[in-house]
């Protein structure tokens, strides 16, 4: 049997926790708010010899993640956290990362993107690494940031999988707020979950020697890519696996994405992070008023849960998906919204989705916004005219 | 003290090869003489970490290779830190007994002047800060070469690039050449030399410094660039040896801040000799060559006075 003990944790603690727990070797890490705390534990977990790995104090995000590369490249297990400039910073080597097909784990205490400054909370950056080829998790939890992060080894470490693995929160409103979260009492029954393995061949082993990153031409990068699309495609099983050993292991059971209400409901409410708890309570508020609505939190951002999602939202009218990111200049700004339109693109009888930006900046979301956006939801539905554009929820001097 | 050279003659170079010929460097590009006498020293126990540039480029086309060591390339400016990676990596994998604790693994940085003067400049700093046990190899062949031939920080006054053209008003590059080494040396490591390939002895007895001493240590190569400087093929490292010889390229070492030269010219060549094989110092006038040899004067009197006599002599024609 598993022990664990319950301690109050921010989720920027829950992630140092895991990163002692999976005895991770070398952690490279530039301070930025609202990450810092991550490092900062985990320095102390090392200096008081809680667990043994190099530190790097690295002086930028990009030597940051670019030391990584280097790290586990040479074998080792390795970790970073970073947030908005940090992240962008390090985005050139985000695409090397995957591309050399190394098994990084980051966390990301999600933060607004300059300018102008701003150090709170929104999915902007997040949403930049789209297209990067890392797997991608929205946790909305402390105890599932702990969780997500050991899994996060056992999915990338996989041989079928070999990419690299974000696991992000919400800075300040996951990152600084503090939750009951489980912890292994003894380490080693993490381990045992993600035993440590040598036997990938991107390994600079003296012994075994191979050059990695080198210069493909055209008559072979396609196929190199292409072995990234298929890594992707395996992932979504082994996230799968993963999620079903430490169901089974540890008695928490976690899924890609995750529904509230929706047996019967005709409206869903689609969003991610910290804020789907609140999106859940306004759905019970709404519940007790007969209102027939639904959530569903996405969990796993890439690769995207498209069956599960289409299984989710096949019975509702609409889906009014909240995004906390804009993609400028385009109709549909909400990311997520995006692909939830493209999964029911020319699908007879499909549910009309509805894209709202909300939160940017931190801007504070509460229930009663949710109860707002579902009821206005309800009102497009009901006149037969679904908004083309997304709507930009709880803008000043904007009418919507 | 300075340590021993283990190197003497030409018969102590190592016979075993671990870089490969049929890259694809330039005919005469003196980067693969480098790349080849570096690996002979470094030996089949090294990692290289190579910075983007000719050598990355040159050397492993897919699906070949030319090392035979294991080779990493991550980016343009981040060689060191990639290093770094490596070399932590060793250091814990050794602690938690992954990889056994009594092998020596020799973790070395290739890079350009490009990927070290510039873009890849704060990574050095931060490498050489934190006291990675990694030897760092510049081979500085004075502009971006493999893009074609643009300025860097380290290309020197005068020359003629793509980006520095010599046409009605520009006359080529304006501004003195940066001084890396000194730059590096400045950081305290325990290492610091310039080397050239036409003092192959010298470059490896650096090399062997380099990798046995614990601890960052950098060492700067000359590279003359057929392509680039606009010579002969065949005058490669005859122009190396020039730059030597004219005090164009003063050979030295820094060895735990003990400074000395490690190949003294008594008796220097003038600076026209170096210039005059070139392509790219063709425009330059009476007055401009003039120039260049009094800032070489001014470099070797420097040089003179930190080792406290004169190592590198006076100009004879």
């Amino acid at each position: 049997m598993v022990k664990w003990k319950r301690l109050p944790l921010n989720s920027n603690y829950a992630v140092a926790y895991a990163v002692k727990d999976a005895d991770v070797d070398v952690i490279a890490a530039y301070p930025i708010t609202p990450q810092t705390t991550i490092v900062e534990k985990i320095a102390e977990f090392l200096a008081n010899g809680e667990f043994d790995a190099e530190m790097i104090h690295v002086e930028s995000e990009h030597s940051a993640l670019s030391a990584l590369v280097g790290a586990s490249a040479a074998g080792a297990r390795v970790f970073t956290a970073t947030a908005s400039q940090g992240l962008e910073l390090m985005h050139e080597i985000l695409h090397i990362a995957s591309g050399s097909r190394l098994p990084i784990v980051m966390a990301i205490a999600t933060r607004a993107l300059s300018a102008p400054i701003s150090i709170w909370c929104d999915y902007s950056d997040l949403m930049n690494t789209r297209d990067a080829s890392w797997i991608t998790f929205i946790n909305s939890s402390a105890q599932e940031v702990y969780d997500t992060l050991i899994m996060a080894y056992k999915i990338a470490e996989d041989p079928r999988v070999l990419l690299p693995v974000m696991s992000a929160h919400d800075g300040y409103i996951m990152s600084h707020t503090v939750e009951p979260v489980d912890v292994a009492e003894d380490p080693e029954d993490i381990r045992r979950f993600i035993p440590k393995r040598r036997d990938r061949i991107n390994i600079l082993d003296p012994d075994r020697p191979v050059s990695i990153g080198t210069i493909v031409r055209p008559e072979w990068f396609y196929e190199v890519k292409y072995q990234q699309v298929v890594a992707m495609r395996e992932a979504r099983k082994v996230i799968k696996e993963a999620q079903e050993e430490f169901a089974s292991r540890f008695g928490r059971r976690h899924d890609v994405i995750e529904t509230h209400m929706m047996d019967d409901a005709e409206l869903a409410i689609l969003t991610y992070g910290g804020i789907y708890g609140t999106a859940r309570e306004a759905v019970d508020m709404m519940r007790a008023k007969g209102m027939k609505v639904g959530s569903v939190k996405l969990r796993l951002w890439r690769p995207f849960p498209a069956d599960e999602l289409r299984k989710a939202l096949s019975n509702v009218q609409a889906v009014a998906v909240v995004d906390r990111a804009i993609s400028y200049g385009t109709p549909i700004a909400g990311p997520v919204a995006l692909e939830v339109i493209s999964l029911f693109y020319d699908e007879k009888d499909a549910p009309k989705v509805i894209s709202f930006v909300a939160g940017i900046g931190q801007r504070t979301v509460t229930e009663y916004d949710f109860v707002g956006i579902a009821e206005k939801s309800l009102k497009y539905l009901s006149s037969g005219s679904i908004p083309k554009e997304t709507i930009y929820w709880g803008v000043r001097g904007v009418e919507v | 003290m300075a340590s021993k050279p283990v190197y003497r003659t030409v018969f102590d170079i190592p016979r075993e090869e671990y870089f490969a010929p049929g890259h694809g460097l330039c005919a005469g590009c003196a980067a693969g003489v480098i790349m080849k006498i570096l690996t002979k020293v470094a030996g089949p126990n090294t990692i290289i970490v190579n910075a983007t540039g000719c050598v990355e480029v040159a050397t492993t086309m897919f699906p070949y290779t030319s090392w035979k060591v294991p080779w990493l390339h991550v980016a343009f400016e981040n060689a060191a830190a990639a290093a770094s990676g490596v070399e932590a990596a060793i250091k814990v994998l050794k602690r938690k007994g992954v990889i056994d604790p009594n092998k020596r693994i020799n973790v070395v940085v290739v890079a350009g002047d490009g990927g070290t003067y510039d873009i890849g400049f704060q990574a050095l700093s931060g490498m050489l800060e934190r006291g990675h046990n990694v030897m760092y190899v510049l081979y500085d062949n004075e502009a971006y070469m493999n893009t074609g031939i643009q300025r860097s920080g380290g290309t020197p006054k005068y020359a003629w690039t793509t980006t520095t053209p010599v046409g009605k008003v520009w006359k080529g590059e304006w501004r003195p050449k940066k001084p890396i080494a000194d730059i590096v040396a400045a950081h305290r490591i325990p290492y610091v030399a310039t080397a050239s390939p036409s003092h192959v002895i010298d470059m490896m007895n650096k090399f062997r410094k380099g990798l046995d001493i614990e601890g960052p240590t950098f060492i700067h190569v000359l590279q003359p660039c057929t392509t680039g400087w606009r010579f002969d093929p065949r005058y490669g490292i005859t122009i190396a040896r020039l730059a030597v010889l004219t005090g164009m390229w003063i050979l030295w070492e820094m060895e735990h801040g003990e400074f000395r030269v490690t190949v003294p010219v008594p008796k220097r060549k003038p600076v026209r000799e170096y210039l005059k094989l070139q392509g790219r110092f063709r425009h330059l006038s009476e007055e401009q060559i003039e120039e260049i040899q009094r800032m070489v004067d001014e470099e070797v009197e420097r040089i003179n006075k930190l080792v406290g006599r004169t190592v590198i002599g006076p100009v004879e024609e």
